[in-house]
């Protein structure tokens, strides 16, 4: 373990300039979003040289820590504000940072016209120094500040044009099904406290080996509620498509890139817990299989490009998740999996956004159509995104993905067969809904109104987009290649201890598997597509039906929450209002009446003072009498 | 027999005290009226000064010989009186505000000489020595380690009160009454004092308080005379506590007396009379407690609810002042009957929490007037908040700290004494004390909500803008209340070092 004394810088800068954006107020406007794009550039240097620092250290050197200060200390319990940077965070920060930046260059333009773009930039570093305090604390209890800090920066995004009464409301439905989640967070740490009276990690995953399995599953089982909540996994998963009220940028990095993926971080970092209980992991097997089937399904009836993609975010995390609860190699490929996304459903949500910048921020896809002419540069680094996504060899997507169906199916016996099923036919399905996304923009006739001008997007937008792309074409290669992750985050996930496990088939016959199916999928949204009406066909299935309103979701959650929540509130201000406000009332009154009898007594006699003071006396001497007799 | 021998150095700060009075008596006879008054104060803050000072030259000392037999200046008793001298150091600088009182006492009320000395201008300034000569009593009262010595410290401290509570300058009527009353209950339960005193003397022949523990010890203690004059004596006690049932003349006399001297009354004189009540029943009876302590948590518990529960309907501030006052004895005989080091610790942080705010608390009442003077009338105290906020907020701040409000010297006292009882295993008392305390703050809060959450009317009052005194007086209250209630280690340290009853 190595000791640093620079990591807190990471954290420091891009708060310390949101503080001044936000303090500065509109003396600020005029430099705000440069400070902040440069704070954001050099959190990404300074994590740079960080990971080369670290790939120079060997062994257990490579992870470093740092104590900032003496943070709770309540007799023996003790919780230091703490980093930890290690071949697991060294990776987010890269992302968060690397991608972050991206994004703040693209903001400027895409924010240009906006009033309150320092406001904006002030609130995306005040997101990149939670993001980033949430992967380097080196306890539940650090984790869980960044935890919030991010709910709040994606309350705060989400909500940015709050004038939209719409996109209020979907900023605090995503702050409410987060705060469910951040309650699993909660208790699972105190489940934690409580068995093995420490929060750090170090400490929670030596202690987990003696741990009772109850209590791990227990603990497994929160920490995949807070997981949820965060990543948008089932059954917490409502809030994703509408947290796309958010400007387009914030969609990217935050809705598709970095937070949303701080579910599969947690269960990564918690891989001790859920390398103990195999309940747990079960657990977060069928969550991960539902939620990447569920997304998969939406996205292909979601006319609006933004949802759409929101949809995908959703599968596509449900991937990760997946990975995630088959064991220790599921965690590198998870990883992997995450790192990719980022790149390529970044890129591609900036691409959504250059084409409705270029549309008057039209997001209907039906209304788009033909738009490669328009938009060269966007199509090309959409459409690479695209490749990468649905795992076309070589892209990105192809290396991550692979590896997670082909892990699923080795999970053994019927549970493997089912998930890697699952995940198969996800792989269909995400192939024919982003076929879809890209024939109905950029391909096919144009369905654009008369007032609209599409053009392709300045520089300053089209550059990221354009460095994003690259990533999607080459990360994978370069993170499969060599089992290059696998091996650089072994000591992290414990993956020395992997049994090599029976294959259920050869590697090469899983990946024929996938292209098959990937290849079905999109000739078949291909075929579908060729005449897309302007406006959406009622006349559909049921299932289409289901599909476009997000599978009944938000109506379950408001037969089983909401509104019998409504009732329990309703039922408890009446309570309240008569019982417990009743009782204190008449207590009011008794004590009230009470002090009339004494006021009567207080007449202004001293004959009645004296009188009284001789009665107390005497009823003293009586006591005294009673005491001893 | 020879002649006693006195230690001056340790009884050096009650007779600079006593020199002050002597001296004061002198300027009001023989110097010019012009002079008086800046004279007369600087005499008696010079002299409590001078005495605070000489305390402090002397607190590492103690001797239960000082004066033969009859003073104990041990630890405890050198802080209570450090704590008379801070307290009435405060008062005084309230009663500088000759505003309050009248022009000639001795004129009648409505009469023609006293509308001839208002136009005048005469103004005596008789009130100075008299606070020094109550200050010398409260001293006396607390280390007074015999009966007889008790006796006069309490006559000395009540007797130039009972002139005081008839001073007030306006509602002459209503004051001169409240004096009278006062004496004549004073004068009774001097009387049943003194009985008590006989009493025990009867028993144990001595009226040394170590001489009655002594005998109490030798000769057992079941003999009706101990009873009856534990019983007497308390009653002489209860009474200058103001401790239900014997508090009748509490809220007539606090709303009749000039507003300062209520102040000093309300603070000073508790402290004192609660010293001299730890005392007697720390050293003196502390081998039958089983006798005395049922009847003391009795009353404790009594003065607790009775008070709280009275204070709620008062429509005068006074008033409703008073009987918050009555509450606190009943919360600082909790520390009585505690009987532990804890006990006294606490009492005598207590002390200095309570006094402080009580003296705020009658300040902030001496400046919010109308034309004619003083508004006790709480209705019209309405919507202050809006009006002057910073003295609203101030006096907010007295009533939270007297209701036990966290971040308020009162919640660091109430708790500590609460504690003390709890250690000693007397829930009941606790108990009750928390649920009398939830009463109590009820009608805090309520003058609180009166003052901020309510428009102000067309007579609502105004605040004056107070002397320099006035406003010296205030903040030092306001500032102590708060820094002890954030930072009380340092006092509540020093009061347990301080917490010993020598004997």
């Amino acid at each position: 373990m190595t000791t640093s004394t620079h990591l807190v810088y990471l954290i420091a800068l891009p708060l310390v300039s949101a503080a001044i954006l936000l303090l500065l107020g509109r003396i600020a406007d005029k430099w705000g979003h440069i400070l902040a794009t440069l704070v954001s550039a050099s959190a990404f240097a300074i994590g740079v040289s960080e990971f080369f620092a670290m790939k120079s250290r060997h062994g257990d050197a490579r992870a470093a820590t740092q104590t900032i200060f003496s943070w709770i200390s309540v007799g023996s319990f003790k919780v230091d504000a703490a980093l930890l940077l290690d071949q697991l965070s060294i990776s987010f920060v890269l992302l968060i940072t690397g991608v972050g930046t991206l994004i703040h260059i693209y903001s400027i333009a895409y924010m240009s016209h906006d009033r309150d773009r320092r406001r904006f930039f002030a609130y995306l570093n005040l997101f990149i120094a939670a993001m980033l305090l949430l992967v380097l604390g080196n306890s539940y209890l650090n984790l869980y500040v960044g935890w919030e800090g991010v709910g709040l920066a994606s309350y705060l995004l989400i909500g940015f044009w709050n004038q939209k009464p719409a996109y209020a409301t979907a900023a605090k439905k995503a702050f409410v099904a987060n705060r469910v989640g951040d309650v699993g967070l909660s208790l699972a740490i105190m489940i934690a406290f409580a068995q093995f009276g420490t929060v750090t990690f170090a400490g929670v995953k030596a202690g987990a080996p003696h741990a009772s399995s109850a209590a791990l599953t227990a603990i497994g089982a929160m920490l995949l509620l807070a997981a949820a909540g965060k990543s948008a996994q089932f059954p917490l998963q409502s809030w994703l498509g509408d947290a796309m009220a958010g400007p387009t940028p914030v969609s990217a990095l935050i809705h598709a890139a970095t937070m949303v993926t701080a579910g599969v971080y947690l269960i990564t970092r918690s891989n001790f817990i859920f390398d103990a209980s195999s309940t747990a992991r079960l657990l977060v097997v069928i969550v991960g299989a539902i939620t990447l089937l569920f997304g998969a399904i939406v996205g292909t009836a979601k006319d609006d490009i933004k949802k759409a993609l929101a949809a995908s975010t959703m599968s596509q995390i449900g991937y990760m998740i997946l990975a995630t609860g088959l064991g220790p190699v599921g965690y590198a490929f998870a990883i992997m999996h995450l790192l990719t996304h980022g790149f390529f459903k970044a890129g591609m949500f900036l691409g959504a956004g250059s084409v409705m910048h270029g549309m008057d921020d039209e997001v209907n896809m039906r209304k788009y159509g033909g738009l490669a002419k328009f938009m060269p540069i966007t199509t090309i680094t959409f459409g690479l995104g695209y490749l990468a996504i649905i795992g076309v060899p070589p892209f990105a997507g192809f290396y991550s993905k692979d590896k997670i169906i082909e892990t699923a199916f080795n999970a053994g016996g019927t549970k493997g067969i089912l998930l890697g099923g699952a995940a198969l036919l996800g792989a269909a399905i995400t192939a024919f809904y982003m076929t879809r996304v890209v024939v109905l923009t950029f391909a096919g006739s144009k369905r654009w109104d008369e007032k609209a001008h599409p053009h392709e997007s300045p520089v300053l937008m089209w550059l990221p987009m354009a460095i994003l792309a690259i990533g999607s074409v080459a990360s994978g290669f370069l993170l499969a290649s060599g089992s290059a992750m696998v091996n650089w985050l072994a000591p992290v996930v414990n993956a020395s201890g992997v049994e090599g496990g029976k294959e259920l088939m050869k590697p090469i016959v899983v990946s024929l598997l996938a292209l098959g199916v990937v290849v079905v999928g999109v000739a078949f949204a291909v075929i579908k597509y060729r005449t897309v009406p302007s406006v959406a066909p009622e006349d559909v299935s049921i299932f289409t039906k289901a599909a476009r309103k997000d599978l009944y979701q938000d109506s379950l959650n408001e037969a089983l929450l909401m509104r019998p929540g409504q009732k329990l509130t309703s039922g408890l201000v009446y309570t309240d209002d008569t019982l417990v406000d009743g009782a204190v009332r008449s207590v009011g009154f008794t004590l009230a009446t009470v002090s009339g009898w004494v006021r009567k007594l207080q007449n202004g006699y001293v004959r009645t003072y004296a009188l009284v003071m001789l009665i107390g006396l005497l009823a003293l001497i009586a006591t005294i009498w009673m005491v001893t007799l | 027999m020879s002649a006693p021998v006195l230690n001056y150095s340790l009884l050096a700060p009650i007779l600079i005290i006593l020199g002050g009075a002597l001296l004061g008596v002198l300027v009001e006879a023989f110097i010019s009226k012009a002079l008086r008054a800046t004279l007369q104060l600087g005499i008696a803050l010079g002299s409590v000064v001078l005495s605070f000072a000489w305390l402090w030259k002397v607190h590492n000392e103690s001797s239960i010989s000082a004066a033969v037999k009859s003073v104990a200046m041990d630890p405890a008793g050198i802080y209570i009186q450090g704590i008379i001298l801070i307290l009435a150091f405060i008062a005084i600088l309230l009663i500088a505000d000759q505003d309050n009182f009248t022009a000639q006492a001795s004129a009648l009320p409505g009469s023609e000489e006293e509308s001839v000395a208002i136009a005048e201008g005469k103004q005596q300034t008789e009130v100075f020595p008299l606070t020094l000569f109550a200050i010398a009593g409260m001293m006396l009262f607390p280390i007074a380690t015999d009966l007889i010595t008790l006796f006069v410290a309490l006559e000395v401290l009540s007797l130039p009160l009972y002139l005081m509570a008839g001073l007030s300058r306006r509602r002459r009527l209503l004051s001169q009454e409240a004096a009278l009353k006062y004496f004549l209950l004073g004068a009774f339960s001097s009387a049943i004092f003194l009985f008590g005193v006989a009493f025990l003397y009867g028993y144990s022949g001595s009226l040394n308080f170590n001489e009655i523990a002594a005998s109490i010890s030798a000769s057992g203690n079941n003999s009706v005379f101990l009873y009856i004059g534990i019983i007497f004596i308390s009653v002489g006690l209860l009474f200058k506590v103001g401790a239900v049932p014997f508090h009748s003349w509490t809220p007539d006399v606090y709303q009749g007396a000039p507003t300062p001297i209520t102040g000093f009354m309300a603070a000073c004189t508790k402290v004192a009379a609660f010293g001299a009540t730890l005392r007697l029943f720390y050293v003196a009876l502390d081998s039958v407690d089983g006798t005395w302590k049922p009847i003391i948590t009795a009353i404790a518990m009594i003065t607790m609810v009775i008070g709280s529960i009275a204070a709620m309907t008062q429509r005068d501030i006074k008033r409703a002042l008073a009987y918050s006052s009555i509450a606190h004895a009943g919360f600082l005989l909790i520390g009585v009957v505690a009987l532990s080091q804890a006990g006294l610790a606490s009492s005598l942080f207590y002390f200095l929490a309570y006094g402080l705010a009580t003296l705020g608390a009658f300040a902030v009442i001496t400046i919010v007037r109308d034309s004619s003077g003083e508004v006790t009338d709480l209705n019209r105290w309405v919507g202050l908040g809006k009006k002057s906020p910073l003295i609203a907020a101030i006096f907010s701040i007295f009533l939270l700290s007297f209701g036990g409000i966290p971040l308020t010297a009162g919640f660091v006292g109430k708790f500590a004494i609460f504690s003390a009882a709890y250690q000693t295993g007397n829930m009941a008392i606790v108990v009750v004390a928390a649920l009398a305390s939830a009463i109590a703050l009820f009608f805090y809060l309520r003058i609180v909500l009166m003052i901020w959450f309510a428009e102000p009317t067309n007579d609502s009052v105004t605040v004056v803008i107070p002397s320099f005194l006035t406003r010296t007086a205030i903040f030092v209250t306001v500032a102590a209340t708060l820094i002890f209630g954030v930072i009380p280690a340092p006092l509540l340290d020093s009061a347990k070092n301080f917490a010993v009853f020598l004997r």
